[in-house]
């Protein structure tokens, strides 16, 4: 039996995801990058109610997507850290997007195959969206990667500065999908001439059990906002 | 376009009764797929016109058929067209700011997704009417510069804020229906990438509108504190809506150019009855009112008499003294700068692999 707060962890990681992502709309480098930003801000928030609407279901407690989205406190999410940090320049926001998508599409291809039927439906589709962000970022990483000097040095500062957070993507049951995670990753850093950080160093987690950054609570505080200031409104 | 409220875009009227004898009993979409229609048999046409280029221009405008990029024109219609098709696209892009501004904290995450998605489409609205500019000789970055620096204006509605989650769903009832009422004579256009162009935005734009509405229907329905943001957003934003179809005709000093280039088919206040008409049905729905105490059906003219916008307030809007004006192109510039160093590294890394590949591959 699949738990609630499994499914919490996957919809959560999509949720915070795209509301990083949706920062960029109308601040992208190029009104192209607007485009692809928000489409893939879409994918995730699509995912996101999908699989919040599952965990509702699978609680029993009536809790549907809004209400687990705009109702819940930040020590009741269960999204892994890497997703709430704060994203100050492109290049955080593509080396975010480069760990997150391979692993999300690890996941999603490991679920789609597993047992749980209504998780196996929604990892079907999410798949194919992942590999397509895994794509973008992939693309974007190298570019900047082996692009100028500067572009060189912001990406590998956001490669080595979230390096340490991908640690928590595979604690527990998830540890066999690291090796496969790591070879994605490194041929992606290879190309863009950029240096793997090493393993074995600081390795911050907890989100899975609630415990979060202290970013979290300020992106919920905007999310939330204007649904809870209209307690049992529709919109 | 977005609107007609640019600066120095004024143009003067056709007779009232051109409008009822091509928009009568046609719907705004169903108009939409009639210039489609029109646009692909102009293309199966042929025009028999004399070697002279002027004339052959002449001929193409008059047998209602489409300028291409391949033709001859002349130089005000093609700058006249660059400015009008770059300040629509600017328009789009600026206008992402304000709907923007609430992606964050919409109120349910169906919604969160559905303003998402809208604000990508005026992304790609303004790629493709960039597109369409290109087609006449000018680069975008030639244009996003002018934006920039505020040589070409964009649409001063988008310098009014968004202040509650209401104005979303104003902005895509009123907004986005005075844009729809402006546009869809611009998909028969006589240049024929921008009227392609409007083709594709009305359709998605009619969609937006939709969207609105039911965004407001259900606020207007909802708690008395829903209810009174609807009628404060509705309240805020009908008169410079009023206003995006630009100063009156009577204070109109530019030519009919653009009416005889088949640019323009309508005059502004043409424009603006035909949205008044339209909105009031709509506010009966929604069950809001308009805040115009004078609003009354005219049966002799067959309209609604209304209270005209403040025409001075445009022009201060216009001049930059918006609510919103510095905010808007200042968060534009700073999305620019802080964007360099990738468009930098983008063009840096596509001019190592050109250089990588053997040559003729």
């Amino acid at each position: 039996m699949t738990s609630v707060d499994y499914v919490l962890g996957l919809g959560d990681d999509a949720l915070v995801a795209a509301q990083r992502l949706a920062q960029w709309c109308a601040r992208a480098p190029e009104l192209e990058e607007d485009v692809a930003l928000a489409n893939i801000a879409l994918d995730q928030l699509g995912a996101a109610r999908l699989l919040l609407t599952y965990a509702g279901e699978l609680e029993g407690a009536g809790r549907d997507e809004d209400a687990l989205a705009y109702l819940r406190g930040d020590r009741e999410y269960r999204n892994c850290l890497l997703v709430e940090l704060p994203e100050p320049d492109f290049a955080v926001t593509m080396a975010k997007l480069l760990f997150l998508s391979a692993y999300q599409k690890l996941r999603y291809e490991w679920l789609a195959a597993a047992g749980d039927e209504r998780l196996s439906a929604v990892a079907d589709k999410a798949r194919k969206e992942s590999a397509y962000h895994l794509d973008h970022a992939s693309l974007w990483t190298v570019r900047l990667g082996d692009g100028t000097p500067e572009s060189h040095r912001r990406m590998q500062d956001a490669v080595d500065r979230l390096w340490p957070y991908t640690h928590e993507l595979f604690e527990g049951d998830h540890a066999a999908l690291r090796p496969q995670w790591l070879s994605l990753v490194t041929a992606v850093l290879d190309e863009a001439t950029l240096t793997r950080p090493a393993d074995g160093g600081w390795a911050p987690g907890g989100g899975r059990q609630g415990l979060h950054t202290e970013h979290l609570s300020y992106l919920l505080a905007e999310l939330q906002v204007l649904h809870r200031a209209h307690p049992g409104a529709r919109w | 376009m977005y609107g007609n409220d640019f600066a120095a875009t004024g143009d003067a009227g056709v007779p009232a009764s051109d409008v009822a004898a091509t928009s009568a009993g046609r719907t705004l979409l169903e108009q939409v797929e009639d210039a489609e229609r029109e646009l692909r048999s102009a293309s199966e046409r042929s025009v028999v016109g004399d070697d002279r280029l002027q004339d052959y221009f002449d001929a193409v405008i008059n047998a209602d058929q489409k300028i291409e990029p391949r033709d001859w024109m002349p130089d005000p219609y093609r700058l006249g067209l660059i400015r009008q098709i770059a300040q629509h696209a600017h328009s789009e892009i600026i206008g992402m700011q304000p709907e923007g501004n609430w992606i964050s904290r919409a109120p349910s995450l169906k919604r969160k997704a559905i303003l998402l998605a809208k604000v990508q489409d005026e992304a790609g609205h303004g790629l493709y009417l960039y597109a369409a500019a290109e087609t006449l000789g000018v680069s975008r970055s030639d244009l996003v510069d002018q934006l920039l620096t505020g040589r070409q204006k964009y649409s001063s509605i988008f310098n009014y804020p968004t202040l509650t989650w209401a104005d979303v769903g104003t902005i895509g009832w009123l907004v986005d229906g005075a844009a729809i009422v402006n546009q869809v004579p611009l998909c028969r256009c006589s240049y024929g990438p921008y009227a392609r162009a409007m083709i594709r935005i009305c359709k998605e734009e009619s969609f937006h509108q939709r969207q609105g509405f039911e965004i407001l229907h259900t606020l207007a329905h909802g708690t008395p504190a829903q209810r009174a943001m609807a009628q404060d957003a509705v309240n805020r934003w009908w008169y410079p809506s009023l206003a995006m179809f630009g100063p009156p005709d009577t204070a109109s000093t530019h030519s009919e150019q653009s009416m005889t280039w088949k640019i323009k088919r309508f005059s502004n206040d043409e424009l603006r009855q035909r949205f008044v008409d339209m909105c009031v049905q709509q506010a009966t729905v929604l069950g809001l009112s308009l805040p115009d105490p004078d609003l009354r059906w005219n049966a002799e003219r067959d309209h609604y008499d209304f209270t005209q916008p403040d025409f001075h307030e445009l022009m201060r809007v216009i001049s930059g003294d918006g609510p919103c004006n510095r905010q808007r192109l200042e968060h534009r510039r700073r999305a620019h700068e802080e964007g360099a160093w990738v468009r930098e590294a983008a063009a840096a890394y596509a001019a190592k692999r050109a250089a990588r590949e053997p040559a003729g591959v």
